[in-house]
């Protein structure tokens, strides 16, 4: 087997808030189209690291963190590494759909594009489009594309806030429970979505349902108390897991 | 068995009717009384206002003592000018004061600009008065529209790094990760997405901080002055509504106080539009969404 290329390595990475350690020293290779899933109990530090990786966790008073994070060779926290420049190579959708208040569904996905300076009308309508059908909700939108994208539904606001973020055409994105704000059939369409789109995409998505990370990822990661109990191939984690805990949790005896 | 149980129900049911209709009525009262000022005030104003309020009083100056007629039309124009100018200083050094407390506001200078913002919101306007008299119109010898324009200024911005600073914070933490998660700077995060956002907000508390100083005496009795002709030049005396209706109330006579009233009115009625347009504003915004 062709080994695939390496796009994020994470070495020691330690994170936390004032004197409270939440990510205690995690280290993970993930891999060019990778789905990977990180799963774990409430407060189990997942979403914390992930907010690490494209440098968001910083933006909370009193964080911090420690060790390496290397984003295709890259240290993402070496001294001089621009967090701008970075975020604009990890994307990230959030747990909640967060559109931008008082802008269309047309400049909610043009935002990165546009407050960043590109401007040429054709270009950044073609990108608009292309998104928008890469994150299945042309169809729905195409004839109201001035409407705010506030007036869409929550299904609908998340695959926006996915097309807002392909825009930009990260080469990963960072996903932190998608779904969990959303009805079943949302979640079944941004499923879908995420199965579509890690043909060209890293995707890491945080998850607090198991079966989901069953369904979609190819790669599971159990985190426990910020540490990471155990990291392989999904199929293998949760049908034979090395570790006595990740059974404990995935059988349901805690979390 | 059934019917004690009812009767019981009914009892209790019934005292907490009469409870409740006791509290409707006292907070109906309260209401009431909170509004039957208001009313006494505009019914008075509007009664005193309307005999005096002609086409004259909008496009003359003032008549000399004895003469009848003549209007209020340079007091008219010299608070406009009045006006802009507190506002075009008020403005920039509000709204960035308020998004500085609103996005940077943590440390040291923070607290110490939110505790001076308080202060000065609460400092009596003739104390603001007084300090510009002092600091300006000393210097310059002169009565003038620019003391006046910074003295109505520095009543004006406290208000609106407060309202604007509240409005930003209205906006959740999310919104703004989202867009420093595109790859945004942080200072275009704000000034594109999170300011862009609250715009009828922070639009509405400059309207209602321009309808405060619009109504200001007091700042403006020993900084612009006033004067009974046509305001010709920035660093003159300058005449205004307030200050003319102040010295047309205290005087003897009974033209001038008629004139005083109608001037009583165009003001109210000029903050109670700016209140007006004020509230429709966030109105529009708050049914805009969702």
């Amino acid at each position: 087997m062709v080994q695939k290329e390496l796009v994020l390595s994470i070495k020691d990475l330690h994170a936390g808030f004032g004197s409270a350690e939440i990510v205690k020293g995690i280290s993970m290779d993930i891999h060019r189209q990778d789905l990977v899933a990180l799963i774990g109990p409430s407060g189990c530090g997942k979403s914390t690291f992930l907010r690490c990786l494209n440098r968001l966790h910083e933006e909370t008073e009193g964080a911090w963190v420690r060790g390496k994070a290397e984003l295709f060779q890259q240290d993402l926290y070496e001294r001089g590494a621009d967090p701008v420049e970075i975020r604009s190579k990890i994307g990230m959708v959030f747990q909640k759909p967060n559109p931008f208040p008082s802008m269309s569904i047309y400049d909610n996905v043009a935002a990165g594009l546009t407050i960043r300076g590109i401007k040429k009308r054709s270009y950044v309508a073609d990108v608009v489009e292309y998104c928008l059908k890469q994150a299945a909700l042309w169809e729905e939108v195409k004839d109201k594309l001035k409407a705010p994208g506030t007036s869409l539904s929550g299904g609908q606001q998340q695959r926006l806030c996915i097309a807002r973020t392909l825009a930009i055409n990260p080469p990963v994105i960072l996903m932190d429970e998608p779904t969990s704000a959303l009805d079943p059939i949302s979640t079944a369409k941004i499923e879908e979505l995420i199965t579509e789109l890690r043909k060209q995409v890293t995707i890491i998505i945080v998850t607090h349902n198991m079966q989901q990370a069953a369904r979609i990822s190819d790669k599971t990661a159990f985190f426990l108390l910020g540490e990471l109990i155990e990291y392989g191939a999904t199929s293998e984690v949760f049908t034979t897991p090395r570790e006595k805990k990740t059974e404990s949790y995935i059988t349901g005896r805690f979390g | 068995m059934k019917g004690i149980h009812s009767s019981f129900m009914l009892e209790l049911s019934a005292g907490r009717k009469v409870r409740n209709c006791a509290a409707q009525i006292l907070i109906s009262l309260a209401a009431l009384l909170a509004i039957v000022p208001l009313v006494f005030v505009f019914v008075h104003v509007i009664k005193s206002g309307m005999p005096a309020l002609n086409l004259a009083f909008f496009t003359s100056l003032p008549s000399p003592v004895g003469q009848s007629g003549g209007g209020m039309a340079n007091s008219l124009i010299g608070s406009l000018i009045l006006v802009v100018f507190g506002t075009v200083i008020g403005i920039p050094i509000g709204v960035f004061g308020g998004v500085f407390l609103s996005e940077y506001g943590k440390g040291k200078i923070a607290f110490f600009m939110r505790f001076s913002v308080d202060l000065l919101t609460s400092v009596p306007s003739i104390v603001v008065g007084l300090y510009i008299y002092s600091m300006v119109v000393v210097p310059t010898k002169t009565f003038s529209a620019y003391a006046g324009g910074l003295a109505l200024s520095i009543l004006m911005f406290p208000f609106v790094v407060k309202t604007t600073e509240e409005v930003l914070r209205l906006i959740p933490q999310h919104i703004r990760e989202a867009g420093l998660a595109l790859g945004i700077p942080r200072w275009r995060v704000i000034v594109s997405i999170v300011l862009k956002g609250a715009i009828p907000s922070v639009t509405t508390g400059i309207l209602l901080g321009i309808a405060r100083i619009a109504g200001e005496t007091a700042p403006l009795l020993f900084t612009a002055f006033g004067n009974r002709f046509w305001p010709h030049g920035l660093n003159e005396p300058m005449p205004s509504l307030p200050v003319q209706i102040y010295s047309y109330a205290i005087s003897p006579f009974e033209e001038w106080h008629k004139q005083a009233w109608a001037g009583a009115l165009l003001l109210m009625s000029m903050v109670f539009l700016f209140n007006l347009v004020a509230r429709l504003l966030l109105f529009r915004d708050k049914s805009g969404h969702n």
